[in-house]
């Protein structure tokens, strides 16, 4: 990606990437859409085979091969018990098939493992947004001490003496250290590689007409209708990138996960977490970030019912009244948003 | 004083910030803003129409100029008026990908 370099004040500098990019992957907002296989209306639902990249970390061969094996090293991890894989499984939907996530210890944590797939089109990264991009969060999980709890010192002394990956940081990175900076390109240029854009919803949108079954054609109808989903779920990842409080139960727990109000100390920002992709959705229950619905359908009545907990409920939330068949199309047109599933080869690490 | 030549001298003190002190826009168009980068001067008003057909909630918290707007949906607008000289940079809470700075001369 070519960006123009134009002089700025130093916190617009810093932001100024982040703008170009979602400038790209987010399309314009249309009002209304023709529910008609392949019409103009619905091409921007349509994603590329690569996410964009920052400037400083253009996607090679070399670099998605040696983060494919740093992703599945278990010894990049305090215990050499947990890899980037264990939460984020591509069995599970590149998530771990748990309420919340297991992390040091089995220790329970509060929120769930979000998927990868896709995690390349976001321009914010983390449940309540706490890092910008994939390569800034790349080392949070292996320096957590309740995630993967590894010392890093120890990781990068430990890489720097391993031959096998020497080589292949040599390859991915010449010139440069194996240290932080070349772990987390390599990893998080691997983790723009787990996209999903091809489910039979983007057949449907590029004029297949029998992609799509009938019911699920009024679930979409339903989802950028009725029941208002596509306003957070939008093109063309079916994310906004935004945060919502969307009025689950457990915000009524005492002491509630604050959620991105601990990043912007804001009213409508207590409860609220980042709007999760949708595609490949079926494979990553349980859903929600405290992984409270166990299926599609139990997502689509909190949402019918306009949440539950409805204290700093986000404005964008109502009661949308459902009929049975209409939850049930709803349902249909999400198992639309699977793709061909993305076999991995595991790859051979460096003793 | 009489009342009358009280009001005419007020008027004639306030007429020099009031003739100066302007009023621009800064809409919320398709999760953007619809201006990058704004210069205005001390005094003057910006006003923050929402032309999407869902919320946004505008805010700074930046030192010179902190404010919550709260979220309001198209049609609605509200208005900050910036008193000191200086750089104010404004985001969406809900959608944090729209950002833009005002400075304030």
């Amino acid at each position: 990606m070519k960006i123009t370099r134009i002089k700025l004040s130093g916190s617009l500098k810093l932001r100024l990437p982040c703008i170009l990019i979602f400038c790209i992957i987010q399309a314009p907002v249309h009002a209304e859409y023709i529910s008609q296989a392949g019409h103009p209306s619905l091409q921007e639902w349509l994603l590329p085979d690569v996410p964009p990249q920052p400037k400083d970390n253009p996607i090679t061969k070399a670099k998605t091969s040696l983060g494919k094996k740093l992703f599945f090293d278990p010894r990049l991890s305090g215990d050499g018990n947990m890899s980037c894989a264990t939460c984020h499984n591509p069995v599970f939907g590149w998530s771990d098939g748990l309420p919340t996530a297991k992390g040091v210890k089995s220790k329970v944590l509060g929120r769930a493992s979000p998927t990868v797939i896709n995690s390349g089109f976001n321009s914010i990264q983390m449940w309540d947004g706490r890092k910008k991009s994939l390569e800034d969060q790349a080392m949070g999980p292996m320096k957590a001490n309740v995630e993967m709890n590894m010392d890093t010192k120890k990781l990068f002394i430990w890489l720097n003496k391993n031959a096998g990956y020497k080589k292949e940081f040599t390859k991915a990175f010449p010139g440069e250290k194996i240290d932080a900076e070349t772990v987390k390109k390599a990893i998080a240029s691997y983790e723009r590689t787990v996209v999903s854009n091809n489910s039979p919803f983007d057949d449907w949108v590029k004029g297949i007409k029998s992609a799509m079954t009938s019911q699920q054609v009024d679930g979409f109808k339903l989802f950028v209708g009725k029941a208002k989903c596509a306003e957070c779920h939008s093109a063309p990842n079916f994310t906004d990138s935004g945060f919502h409080n969307i009025g689950l139960k457990s915000w009524g727990d005492p002491n509630p996960d604050m959620g991105r109000y601990a990043q912007r100390p804001l009213k409508l920002m207590k409860g609220a977490f980042k709007t999760p992709t949708l595609r490949d959705i079926a494979r990553t229950a349980p859903y929600f970030h405290d992984g409270s619905a166990v299926t599609l359908i139990e997502v689509i009545e909190h949402y019918s019912q306009g949440g539950v907990n409805k204290s700093n409920l986000s404005p964008a939330m109502e009661k949308l009244n459902l009929s049975n068949s209409e939850k049930m199309a709803l349902e249909a047109f999400l198992n639309a948003l699977t793709s061909p599933y993305m076999a991995v080869t595991l790859p051979e690490l460096p003793l | 004083m009489k009342p009358f030549t009280l009001i005419t001298f007020i008027t004639c003190l306030l007429l020099p910030i009031l003739a100066v002190a302007a009023e621009h826009e800064v809409g919320q168009k398709n999760k953007a803003f619809t201006v990058e980068k704004l210069e205005i001067k001390v005094g003057d008003t910006v006003s923050f129409p929402n032309h999407d057909e869902f919320f946004h909630n505008i805010f700074s918290l930046s030192e010179l100029k902190s404010f919550d707007l709260g979220s309001y949906k198209k049609g609605k607008t509200k208005k900050v008026i910036f008193d000191k000289p200086g750089t104010v940079e404004i985001e969406c809470a809900i959608h944090p990908s729209m950002f833009m700075v005002i400075e304030v001369k």
